[in-house]
């Protein structure tokens, strides 16, 4: 068996009486989609900030390929080939959509520190930022303002920012908040084909998309996680059905 | 150098900050429940003293120019909240900064244009003017005492004020959650008014208080204004209990910084240099402890974390 | 258009009033070039870093006693550090602005590392504060005129040029005005300028793709000092005299209003706005005594009611980045 990309043992946070991460596991293999699932509450944001270098953990150990990353900042783990989208699209309104794209070329393999060349002018960074956003099937509206994007092109934007990345393993935020029925679906039909190039942790609160998508489903409440496995065996799990999916039904 | 002299100094320094606290108080306040930066708290403070002088002058009375100092600031900066500083609740701190800087601007010019550029006097109260003698035989000024007295009073009234009343009950919640006391149906355009209102009061106050132990000219405020920008960076931003701990750390910083250093630096130097450089170094010092407070705590001493 | 009738004006102007023989005019427009290369070095910090400085006349003002100190030296004949160095002052144009500008970086740096470490309003205040410690600082100085200033006698000199002459020292300012604005439109399109840009707007994102933002903006306040720096060099030039004003924090407030009422982040907002600022004092502090009232009045006006100031009143709101 491979290793797997992302590897995560006995993960514990929390706020003074609050416990947000309660000795959670979880890993990521290649190919894979695994979805993180669980009511509001159950500590899904601290999950990925920690992950992703944006909160320390009090215990346990993030590995990236496997490289013990626990300590490392954000920016190094980028470097190292994880690449984040934000539930709430973190992108310069005032750029336009090509430079957004830019950025995440220029973190992954340009120059920052270069003060007289005009970024447009490199070529290969622009080769890599309008591949991610022909990807997404944005390239034609490069040359507009961020701002003046839907809420759905923003999204792709998103995932179009951390694909410029080529990254080793995405952790997705959810993709599909506040899309409707028909963006939700092409965001679906997206992520789907993105599994190829790098495996996604998939933090989402639309179940038909997580059961379309998911290879692996993990189960998130109050911090522990109480069920792992595949879509059916989730479903059919009775802890589940009573601490999650018998709420929402 | 005597006990004497070290008593007068540490008086000196409290008397400075309990006056600085009475500028950091205003600021950190609106600061705190209006996420407001106004650079032009120190013209208040202008206000107040020029107020004073003037109704001193023609009334001969102290008291009465004290509560026109603070009558005439909390209405100046009720005028000002209600038709500029309200527009810059929700705009950048850059706007904030250069709207309140404007104010700056046309308050000081104004105040030139009518009382002219020679500075005004105001005389401490015949009451409270001569030394007073103090335990081990120490003379100090009467009014000097008076005023860190003053200070004090003021602080304890604002700490009843804030913790004990049902205005400071709205004013804590309005640090917290707008819309939550909005929903409780406090009226919040009022609320700000007043707390603005209130931090210009305490200004004029100070202006006031100080105008009887130095000239009251146009300009004076902005040198208190940064020290109180120092002292609530220090204490940390929105803290009243920040405020007033740095108005005192920083009052006997400067105050001691100035008589101390020079003496310091005898001990190893030549006197003439000694005071040279211990003078340019004591000018500094507030600016240098600040400096110190941010590398070990970015959001002040009683500043909430981020 | 706006720009260009900007630059149009920035020749014509001086010229014309070289021919005319109109020395004032002349030297109206310099502190108008010398104010605009000021602002041009606070609009990298401000409008590509979103880095509120309130403290941008401790560059000034060092530029200015980079200029005054090592002329006075010269003009003096008494070497700095006798005892140990023994250099020489110099009455050299170029030599004193590579001093003021490697100066002002270096506090720049300095100033901006402990700056950085907070944001927002602290980083308002702190700036300020950090304005008023080199005040007094220059204050308490007596060995460079404390108070007082320092008085420099001649113009200081560029290799092939008469300095003294009131219209090849304008071109030489108006040159390095040029410069900088070149700098200026090369950082903001370059990789750097993406990152920085980025970095203001949403510095999360910068750090998720690998990106220092933080140290972005440690770079561009020191590129910023610098120009501001350098400004001051040329504007201690230009009265002969240096004192601790130039590091008053109603400098520092006019630095941002150049920019301000020109419009942020806009190439040649700061242009406009230093000429206009200067355009205004003469004329309306040939009016009244109190034309900082109108000024006042004026700056109200543009940020309770027209965001991107002059330029963008003239250009239309449309093109944010001319």
């Amino acid at each position: 068996m491979t290793e797997p990309v992302l590897d995560i043992r006995g993960l514990t946070k929390s706020f003074g009486a609050l416990v947000v991460s309660d000795g959670i596991d979880l890993s990521l293999n290649p190919g894979e989609i695994h979805a993180v699932i669980g009511p509001n509450g159950a500590g899904k944001t601290t999950l990925i900030a920690q992950i992703c270098g944006a909160l320390a953990p009090d215990a346990g150990t993030i590995r990236l390929k496997g490289q013990d990353v626990t300590a490392l900042p954000t920016r190094a783990r980028a470097r190292m080939g994880l690449a984040r989208t934000f539930q709430i699209s973190a992108l310069a309104m005032e750029d336009t959509v090509l430079q957004n794209a830019l950025l995440g070329a220029l973190g992954a393999a340009g120059n920052p520190w270069r003060l007289f060349r005009p970024v447009l002018s490199d070529r290969a960074l622009r080769a890599r930022a309008e591949a991610a956003l022909d990807r997404v099937g944005l390239l034609e509206k490069a040359a507009m303002r961020t701002a003046d994007l839907s809420h759905g092109e923003r999204r792709q934007l998103e995932v179009a920012v951390a694909l410029t990345l080529e990254p080793a393993a995405f952790v997705m935020d959810e993709p599909m908040a506040g899309l409707g029925a028909e963006g939700g679906q092409k965001m679906t039909a997206l992520l789907d084909t993105l599994r190829h190039e790098a495996p996604i942790l998939l933090v989402e609160h639309d179940m038909d998309a997580v059961f379309a998508l998911a290879d692996r489903i993990s189960v998130l409440v109050y911090g522990k996680v109480i069920a792992s496995g595949p879509p059916d065996a989730i479903r059919a799990d009775a802890a589940v059905r009573d601490a999650y999916l018998g709420e929402e039904a | 150098m005597s006990a004497i002299l070290i008593v007068e100094q540490v008086l000196n320094g409290l008397q400075f900050g309990v006056m600085l606290f009475l500028m950091a108080a205003g600021l950190t306040l609106i600061f705190g429940v209006m996420g407001l930066i106004n650079l032009a708290h120190g013209s208040l403070y202008m206000v107040g003293a020029f107020v004073a002088a003037t109704v001193a002058g023609l009334t001969g009375s102290f008291l009465l120019a004290l509560a026109a100092a603070m009558a005439a600031a909390a209405m100046a900066g009720a005028v000002i909240e209600m038709t500029v500083i309200r527009r810059l609740y929700h705009t950048d701190h850059l706007d904030q900064v250069l709207a309140t800087f404007a104010l700056i601007l046309i308050f000081s010019e104004g105040t030139r244009a009518i009382f002219g550029s020679f500075p005004l006097y105001l005389d401490a109260p015949a009451l409270l003017s001569g030394p007073v003698t103090l335990p081990l035989g120490i003379e100090y000024p009467r009014y000097r005492l008076a005023l860190i007295a003053a200070g004090l009073l003021v602080a304890l009234g604002l700490w009843l004020l804030i913790a004990k009343t049902r205005i400071g009950i709205q004013i804590r919640a309005g640090k917290n959650d707008r819309e939550m006391i909005a929903a409780l149906g406090v009226d919040i355009r009022t609320l700000y008014t007043f707390v603005f209102a209130l931090g210009a009061a305490l200004a004029g106050l100070a202006g006031a208080l100080v105008g009887a132990i130095q000239s009251v000219q146009v300009g004076m405020g902005e040198p208190v204004l940064i020290l109180a920008f120092v002292v609530i960076v220090i204490g940390g931003i929105g803290s009243i209990k920040g405020a007033f701990v740095g108005a005192l750390i920083v009052g006997l910083t400067d105050t001691l910084g100035g008589i101390f250093l020079p003496e310091f630096f005898k001990l190893f130097m030549e006197p003439a240099s000694a005071t040279q450089i211990g003078a340019s170094l004591s000018s500094m010092a507030i600016y240098l402890l600040m400096a110190a407070v941010l590398i070990w705590r970015p959001t002040g001493l009683y500043g909430v974390r981020a | 258009m706006v720009n260009a009738a900007l630059v149009a004006a920035l020749v014509g102007v001086p010229l014309w009033a070289h021919v005319a023989g109109e020395p004032f005019t002349i030297t109206l427009a310099t502190r108008a070039v010398i104010f605009a290369l000021a602002a041009v070095g606070l609009n990298l910090a401000l409008g590509l870093g979103g880095l509120v400085s309130l403290g941008h006349a401790v560059f000034f003002g060092i530029g200015g006693y980079a200029m005054g100190i090592l002329a006075f030296h010269a003009q003096n004949y008494l070497p700095m550090f006798p005892e140990t160095l023994a250099i020489e002052g110099t009455k050299s144009m170029p030599v004193i602005w590579l001093v003021a500008v490697i100066a002002s970086a270096l506090a720049a740096l300095v100033i901006g590392l402990l700056s950085l470490r907070t944001a927002g309003v602290y980083f308002i205040m702190i700036t300020l504060a950090f304005g008023q410690m080199f005040y007094y600082f220059t204050i308490s100085w007596s060995a460079y005129g404390g108070e007082d200033g320092l008085s420099i006698w001649v113009r200081n000199g560029f290799p092939g040029l008469n300095t003294l002459d009131p219209i090849q020292f304008y071109g030489l300012c108006f040159t390095l005005l040029c410069g900088a604005l070149w700098l200026s439109h090369r950082i903001a399109r370059s990789p750097f300028g993406l990152m920085l840009n980025a970095a203001r707007q949403v510095p999360h994102r910068v750090e998720t793709v690998g990106l220092d933002g933080q140290r972005a903006k440690l770079v561009v306040f020191v590129i910023s000092g610098a120009i501001t720096g350098l400004a001051g060099a040329l504007f201690a030039d230009l009265n002969r005299f240096v004192s601790p004003t130039m590091f008053s924090w109603h400098m520092s407030g006019e630095i941002m209003i150049f920019v301000i009422l020109g419009g942020v982040a806009r190439l040649f907002g700061p242009v406009a706005g230093a000429v206009l600022f200067v355009a205004m004092e003469h004329v309306l502090g040939d009016l009244s005594d109190y034309w900082h009232i109108y000024l006042g009045a004026l700056l109200l006006g543009i940020v309770l009611f027209a965001r991107g100031g002059v330029v963008g009143l003239l250009a239309g709101r449309a093109k944010s980045h001319d």
